[in-house]
């Protein structure tokens, strides 16, 4: 995993340099680090890497979607969990859907597309119907609607209810092999292409509308920046790419509920990576995600699962009161005074 | 016989909302008042359970007692924490975000902290108030819930004499109107938050004795308050008490009629749905100004 941190950080260093990198680049250089993280858990010939690297990427998905729109744009979004749960049961739906009707079960990237089109309409709704709560009212907002989506589905027989829903993964797929590893190259793949989203916009008109609301959002709309229609987009964007984080999920669990699937450790997690790395750049919630998600499935494996919750929380309250700006900040930090 | 079943669901709604009431009061001085978001509120709440579990189970000392002689550690526990929460965040400027995670990683700390010592097993305390039922009849008041909504109410009454009328109380409510005023008129706004803080940890602690008698409990029972109490706190208008004795009244009616007429797990639906809905339309709450 460190691996891919030290190939990272030449990217982040070289795209200063150089101001802007050209997309053909860009592109080049993400599809080596793709192919490099592959090759390196191939290695492992084992699956548990694979499993081990999909949470980690999984987080690091949810991360930068929500960096996008709390560390860009301030708005923090409690209900992190709940937009991923409504992607775990989209793709739970569609599974049920063609169990019932005994047609071939949808594949995994239309369960995918599915679930990014129904959690960005839930993201449109709730920037909708939230466009006058701000700062702190926003965030306990989504926290009501990831609870209220929790009771909906809790209720809804059709996939499972409080029983839980089990998903049967397919043995093998096709051209790639053993299915583990298939996932683990979904998850690889959309973790990259949420990278790209979250670095083009930051540097697009629509990063530096966010930012101009977050410094004060009545200054910006008096300067022009669209605000309605900025944060409606982001609301949208956010709220597809945790949906689509959560798509695979029930395979990867191979059985679901309510409960797991808008747990509130998904909230934590989601907002810790990118605090731990650095808010409101698209590096940071990768660092923090590979550091915070390896300590986290390192300490699963050795110690316990309920160690790993602890240690969000220690880290949470430790690092943040040290570095407020993340693993990003202290390198600038360090870099200032050297 | 309908008729019956809902004067019930109304009764037993409103010793829930006392209830509600006394965990609500904490985040309405901490959230309303002071502009902390204390997420971690409810996981202080959990921690008082377990004080009043282990005095119970050791001493055999009422849970009610136990939590109000640690009421008092509580308090300066909130107090050394405010001084934290001070120095790496509200000194700094606009790192509300990180003071967040900060009550996050907070209360997850306390929850996995009461796992490894105590497990997941539910833990329940015994006292001469668990099994009495009062009958006035047809409607049935169990003690069990008559007592948590007593203590949660007078607990409240006092706090709101306390604030009303005493000048450290009044400090505390000029705090939440104007900080910068309160500086100019020689007040220190980081002491009085202080003592403001430390008393919303403290009320969480005695909430939690009720908490344990109300329900057998495990760590992360915490989790399910952190929604409910700050919805009260909004619906009552953020910073007025009274605001927030009437909304856990309405979030306690609103719950127990959901769940006798249409299911138990139906009931957070209306609770967030009328939280949702006053966002949408009212965000200042019921009773805000």
């Amino acid at each position: 995993m460190t691996g891919n941190h030290m190939s990272a950080s030449p990217t982040a260093a070289s795209t200063r340099k150089s101001g802007r990198l050209g997309w053909p680049l860009v592109l080049l250089i993400s599809a080596a680090i793709g192919g490099a993280l592959l090759l390196a858990a191939d290695s492992f010939q084992n699956d548990y890497a694979y499993l081990a690297a999909y949470t980690v990427l999984q987080f690091i998905v949810l991360g930068t979607a929500f960096n996008i729109l709390g560390g860009y744009g301030g708005y923090v979004n409690f209900g992190s969990a709940g937009f991923f749960g409504v992607g775990v049961y989209t793709c739970v739906f569609l599974y049920t859907l063609s169990q019932e009707y005994g047609t071939p079960e949808p594949p995994l990237i239309v369960s995918i597309l599915a679930a990014a089109v129904v959690a960005g309409l839930l993201g449109f709704g709730t920037g909708y119907l939230t466009l006058r709560l701000r700062g702190i009212f926003f965030a306990i907002a989504t926290l009501a609607l990831a609870i209220v989506l929790t009771t909906l589905v809790t209720n809804w027989g059709f996939v499972g209810g409080a029983r839980g829903a089990y998903v049967l993964r397919p043995e093998t797929v096709p051209f790639f092999g053993n299915f583990t590893r298939y996932l683990f190259i979904v998850m690889l793949v959309m973790a990259i292409v949420s990278v790209l989203i979250s670095r083009a916009i930051e540097k697009s008109w629509l990063g530096r509308g966010l930012d101009a609301i977050k410094d004060d959002e009545t200054a910006a709309e008096c300067c022009g920046v669209p605000a309605l229609r900025v944060k409606l987009i982001t609301t949208t964007l956010t709220g597809a790419m945790m949906g689509a984080a959560g798509a695979p999920y029930p395979y990867f669990l191979t059985y679901v509920e309510p409960v797991s699937a808008f747990n509130l450790q998904i909230a934590v997690n989601t907002l810790a990576m990118p605090l731990v790395g650095g808010l409101g750049t698209w590096i940071g919630p990768v660092i923090g995600g590979l550091l915070l998600g390896s300590v986290q499935e390192y300490a699963k494996v050795t110690i316990s699962s309920a160690a790993n919750l602890l240690i969000v929380g220690v880290v949470l309250v430790v690092f943040i009161t040290v570095a407020p700006q993340g693993v990003v900040g202290l390198v600038k930090r360090m870099r200032g005074r050297a | 016989m309908g008729w019956e079943l809902f004067v019930n669901a109304v009764v037993s709604g409103l010793l829930l909302g006392g209830f509600y009431c006394a965990v609500a009061v904490g985040i309405t001085i901490a959230f309303g008042m002071l502009d902390i978001t204390n997420i971690a509120h409810p996981a202080f709440v959990v921690a008082g359970s377990y004080v009043a579990y282990v005095a119970n189970s050791t001493l055999g000392m009422d849970p009610l007692v136990a939590c109000l002689l640690a009421a008092p550690f509580a308090y300066l526990i909130g107090r050394g924490l405010y001084r934290v929460y001070y120095v790496a965040f509200e000194s700094r400027e606009g790192e509300s975000l990180q003071g967040l995670a900060f009550f996050f990683g907070l209360l997850f700390i306390i929850e996995v902290g009461l796992l490894m010592e105590f497990g997941v097993d539910y833990r329940f305390v015994e006292a001469p108030y668990m099994g009495p039922t009062l009958s006035l009849g047809a409607i049935s008041v169990p003690l069990r819930y008559l007592v948590p909504m007593t203590v949660g109410l007078v607990m409240t009454g006092l706090l709101m004499l306390f604030m009303y009328k005493t000048f450290i109380g009044r400090a505390i409510l000029a705090v939440s109107q104007d900080t910068e005023a309160l500086r100019l008129v020689g007040g220190n706004p980081v002491k009085i938050k202080e003592i403001a803080f430390g008393i919303a940890i403290a009320t969480a602690v005695i909430a939690g004795a009720l908490l344990i008698i109300i329900q057998p409990l495990e760590p992360s029972v915490g989790r399910e308050y952190i929604g409910r109490v700050f919805a009260i706190c909004v619906l009552g208008g953020m910073t007025s008490l009274t605001g927030t004795v009437v909304a856990a009244m309405l979030m306690g009616v609103a719950e127990n009629l959901t769940s006798t007429f249409v299911g138990p797990s139906w009931s957070p639906l209306v609770a967030f749905g009328i939280l949702l809905i006053t966002l949408g339309f009212r965000p200042s709450g019921i009773f805000g100004r």
